[in-house]
C-alpha cells in the first residue's frame, strides 16, 4: 500500500493522540479511582418501600462524619425531596426507583447517575462548596418529567 | 427510467417526506423549550414530538435514504440491477408498512417512550411490532445488496471491488451484525411483554442489547455519508480521491471497530461494572482513527480539486471550490460540523468525564453535529445530486438549494454551541420547560435556550427550503435526457487486482470475535446475576 510522507506523518500524529487520550483515562482510573458509578446490586423495584435497604431513607452520618445518603426515585419526585450532607466529608448516595428509569443529577456537579429499576445507582462524592444544589432527573420518565427535582444542601462543619 | 433507478427513487421518496415531517416536530420542540408560551403547547405534545422527531429522523428518514443510495451503488458502480428485484420491493414495502404502523401509535400518543424506548416505559404493541418491520425490511435491503455483491464478483474474481460498494458493503455488514441486539431486544423482550405474555423485563439487559444495537447504528448512518465524501465529493469539487487504498481501510476499520463499544452509552448505567465499561472505552478511541483518516484524505482530495482549478498558494485553494454547488456546500459545510462533534464525541467517552454531560443538553448538542449535520447535511446534498439524476428532472428553485446548506450551518451553530453550554451548565436533555419552580440554577439557562430555538428556526426554515425543493423537482422538474452519475477516481491509479481489504467474509468474522470479547462475558455475567424484572409503565 502506497502512503504519502504527510499521511503517515498525520496518521502517526493521529495515532499518537488516540494513545494520549487513552493514556489520560487509564491514569484517572489507577491514580485516583476515577470511574463512573457502576454498583452492581439488585432489588425487586416493586417492594422497594418495604426493603430494608430502602425503608429507612435520608442522610446518615457515620462516627467518622461521613454521610450516606439513601433515596427513592419516583414519578416525579424525590423521596425525600430535601437533604442535608456535610462539606468536605465523602457523601455516598445509594439510589433506586420504584417504576420507571430516571437520572439522578446534582446540577453543577459531577454527581450523575442512571436510576434504573431493579438496579441501585451507588456513587460516592464529596462536595466542598457549601449551598443549595439543584437535583434534577435527566432521563425521560413521562410527562412531568421535567417538574421531577429536588433540593441538596451542603451545610458547612463548624 | 431503470428499474433500479425505480426502486432508489421510491426509497428516497420515503426518507425525504419522513425528514420533512420530523422537521416540524423539531421546530415545535426548539420553541418549546426556550419556555415561549404558544397556543398548542403541551407536555404531551412536547414529549409526543420527541419521540417522532427521533423515530422518523433517526430511524425512518436515515434508514431509507441509505437503502435508496445503497440501490445506487449498486446500479451505477457494479453496472447491474439489484439482485433480487422482488425481495428489494418486497423489503420496501415491510419497512414502509412498519413506518406507517409506528408512525401512527405515535402520532396517536400511544408510544411516547422517545426513539429508546427504554423499558420499563411501554409503548402499545403496534408501535413494537411497526418498528420489528423497519428492520426486516432493511434485512431485505442488505441481502439484494449482498447477493448483487456476489453475482458481480462471480464474473470478476480478481477485480477489486468499487470503492463506493466497498463502503456499502461495510455499512451492510455492520447492519447486520448490530440489528441482531435491537431484534433480542425487542422479540424476547419487549414484544411479548407489552402483549402480556410476560409480565416483567429487566431493564438493564433490555439496554445493553438496545446499546449493541445503538452505536454501530451510528456508524450505520456514517458510512454511507462518508461514501459521498469518498467518491462523490472530490469528483463534484472537479478533483480526484486523494488516496484509494487508505479509504479502503477506513471501511474496514469501521466494520472491525463499530460494535464492541456500546457501553460507553450506559457509563451511569448501574449494574453494569467499570471493567467492562473501561474496556469498552478503549475500543471508543480505537475508531477515532478512521476519522482522522477520512480527515485528511478528505481535505486533501479538495485540495488536489483547487490545484487542478489553478491554485498555486498554500490556501488560496479552497477559494477555488465550487461553493455554489449545493451537494460540495452541503457536504463541506457538514464536514466543518462534524470536526467539532468529533471532539465533543472524545469527550463523551471519556471514562469519568462523562458524567459531567450524561443525559445533559451537551448531548443533543453533539450529536446534531453528527448524525444531524455530517449524516443528514451530506444526505441532503446528496439529493440535490442524485434526484435529478435519477429521476430525469432538472433541479427545481436552484437558488434556494444554494442558500439552504449555509441557512442549515448557521442554525446548527446557533443550536448546537448553545446546547453545549448549557448542558456544561447542568441542564437536562428532552424536557419540556427549564425552569425548575424558578430555580437559580436554572435562570442561567434562559438566554441560552433562546439561542437554541432561534438555531431551531433557521433548521425548520433550511430544512424548508430542501423540502420545495424536493417537492418542486418531484412535480414540476423540466424533464432532461438521462444524467451518468459519476464517481471520483482516484489521483494515483490503483492495483488491477482485488487486495486483502476485500475479503469481507474475514473482516465479518474478525468483528464478530471482537463482539464476543466485548459482549459475550459481560451478557453471560449479567444472566447470571439474581435479577428481579419491572412490569410495564404508561406514564405519558
Amino acid at each position: 500500500m502506497n502512503v504519502e510522507l504527510y499521511e503517515k506523518i498525520w496518521m502517526w500524529a493521529s495515532g499518537f493522540l488516540i494513545v494520549a487520550f487513552v493514556t489520560t483515562i487509564a491514569v484517572g482510573v489507577a491514580g485516583s479511582a476515577l470511574q463512573p458509578p457502576s454498583h452492581v446490586e439488585t432489588i425487586d423495584p416493586t417492594k422497594v418501600w418495604n426493603d430494608p435497604r430502602f425503608a429507612k431513607r435520608g442522610v446518615s452520618v457515620d462516627e467518622h462524619g461521613d454521610a450516606t445518603v439513601v433515596l427513592i426515585a419516583m414519578m416525579f419526585a424525590f423521596q425525600p425531596a430535601e437533604v442535608h450532607v456535610p462539606a468536605n466529608r465523602p457523601v455516598t448516595f445509594r439510589v433506586t426507583s420504584a417504576d420507571v428509569t430516571h437520572g439522578f443529577e446534582i446540577v453543577g456537579t459531577n454527581g450523575n447517575t442512571m436510576v434504573v429499576p431493579g438496579y441501585i445507582s451507588q456513587f460516592t462524592t464529596t462536595f466542598h462548596t457549601p449551598g443549595e444544589y439543584l437535583v434534577v432527573c435527566n432521563e425521560y420518565c413521562g410527562l412531568s418529567h421535567h417538574l421531577m427535582s429536588a433540593k441538596l444542601i451542603v451545610e458547612a462543619q463548624p | 427510467m431503470s428499474r433500479g433507478d425505480r426502486l432508489s427513487l421510491a426509497h428516497f421518496w420515503v426518507a425525504i417526506l419522513a425528514f420533512g415531517a420530523a422537521s416540524a416536530m423539531a421546530f415545535m420542540q426548539a420553541l418549546s423549550r426556550a419556555s415561549l408560551d404558544l397556543p398548542w403547547r403541551s407536555a404531551k405534545l412536547y414529549y409526543l414530538s420527541v419521540t417522532a422527531h427521533g423515530v422518523l429522523m433517526a430511524l425512518v428518514f436515515t434508514t431509507f435514504f441509505i437503502m435508496a443510495f445503497g440501490y445506487v451503488v449498486v446500479s451505477r458502480t457494479l453496472d447491474q440491477e439489484p439482485s433480487g428485484m422482488k425481495l428489494a420491493w418486497a423489503g420496501f414495502w415491510i419497512a414502509l408498512t412498519g413506518t406507517v404502523t409506528a408512525a401512527a401509535m405515535v402520532l396517536a400518543g400511544r408510544a411516547t417512550v422517545l426513539y429508546t424506548f427504554y423499558p420499563p416505559l411501554q409503548a402499545h404493541p403496534a408501535f413494537y411490532v411497526g418498528l420489528t418491520l423497519v428492520i426486516v425490511g432493511s434485512w431485505c435491503w442488505g441481502a439484494v445488496m449482498l447477493l448483487s455483491y456476489r453475482s458481480w464478483r462471480a464474473t470478476r474474481r480478481d477485480q477489486p471491488a468499487p470503492l463506493a460498494m466497498h463502503g456499502m458493503m461495510a455499512t451492510v455488514i455492520i447492519w447486520f451484525i448490530a440489528t441482531i441486539g435491537v431484534a433480542a431486544e425487542v422479540l424476547l423482550q419487549l414484544l411479548p411483554w407489552s402483549l402480556g405474555w410476560t409480565a416483567t423485563v429487566d431493564p438493564v439487559l433490555a439496554r445493553m442489547l438496545f446499546w449493541y444495537f445503538g452505536h454501530p447504528l451510528v456508524y450505520f448512518w456514517l458510512l454511507p455519508a462518508y461514501v459521498i465524501w469518498y467518491t462523490v465529493l472530490p469528483r463534484v469539487a472537479g478533483g480526484k480521491l486523494f488516496s484509494d487504498p487508505l479509504a479502503r481501510l477506513v471501511f474496514v476499520l469501521f466494520i472491525l471497530f463499530s460494535t464492541p463499544v456500546g457501553f460507553h452509552h450506559q457509563f451511569m448505567d448501574p449494574g453494569v461494572s467499570a471493567g467492562w465499561k473501561l474496556l469498552h472505552t478503549f475500543l471508543t478511541f480505537a475508531i477515532l482513527f478512521p476519522s482522522f483518516i477520512t480527515a485528511f484524505t478528505v481535505t486533501a482530495s479538495l485540495e488536489v480539486a483547487g490545484r487542478m482549478q489553478g491554485a498555486t498558494g498554500l490556501v488560496d485553494w479552497i477559494g477555488k471550490l465550487p461553493w455554489r454547488d449545493p451537494l460540495f456546500s452541503s457536504v463541506a459545510l457538514s464536514m466543518i460540523l462534524f470536526a467539532v462533534g468529533g471532539i465533543g464525541g472524545a469527550i463523551n467517552a471519556s471514562f469519568g468525564m462523562n458524567a459531567v454531560v450524561h443525559n445533559t443538553a451537551f448531548i443533543q448538542g453533539h450529536f446534531h453535529l453528527t448524525v444531524g449535520s455530517a449524516v443528514a447535511l451530506t444526505f441532503m446534498g446528496a439529493a440535490y445530486w442524485l434526484v435529478p439524476r435519477l429521476s430525469g428532472r432538472e433541479l427545481e428553485l436552484g437558488l434556494l438549494a444554494r442558500v439552504q446548506p449555509y441557512v442549515w450551518f448557521v442554525g446548527m451553530m446557533l443550536f448546537s454551541f448553545s446546547n453545549h453550554i448549557t448542558g456544561l451548565m447542568g441542564m437536562p436533555r428532552r424536557i419540556y420547560d427549564a425552569t425548575y419552580g424558578g430555580s437559580t440554577v436554572a435562570a442561567a439557562w434562559k438566554g441560552l435556550t433562546g439561542v437554541s430555538a432561534v438555531g431551531g428556526l433557521f433548521l425548520f426554515a433550511s430544512a424548508g427550503f430542501f423540502m420545495l425543493v424536493m417537492i418542486g423537482t418531484g412535480l414540476a422538474g423540466k424533464r432532461t435526457s438521462v444524467q451518468p452519475i459519476e464517481w471520483a477516481e482516484p489521483l494515483h491509479p490503483v492495483a488491477g487486482r482485488r487486495t486483502w481489504l476485500d475479503r469481507y467474509w474475514v473482516w465479518a468474522a474478525v468483528a464478530i470475535g471482537l463482539v464476543l470479547i466485548a459482549y459475550a462475558y459481560p451478557l453471560w455475567i449479567h444472566l447470571q446475576m439474581p435479577r428481579f424484572g419491572s412490569p410495564g409503565f404508561k406514564p405519558y
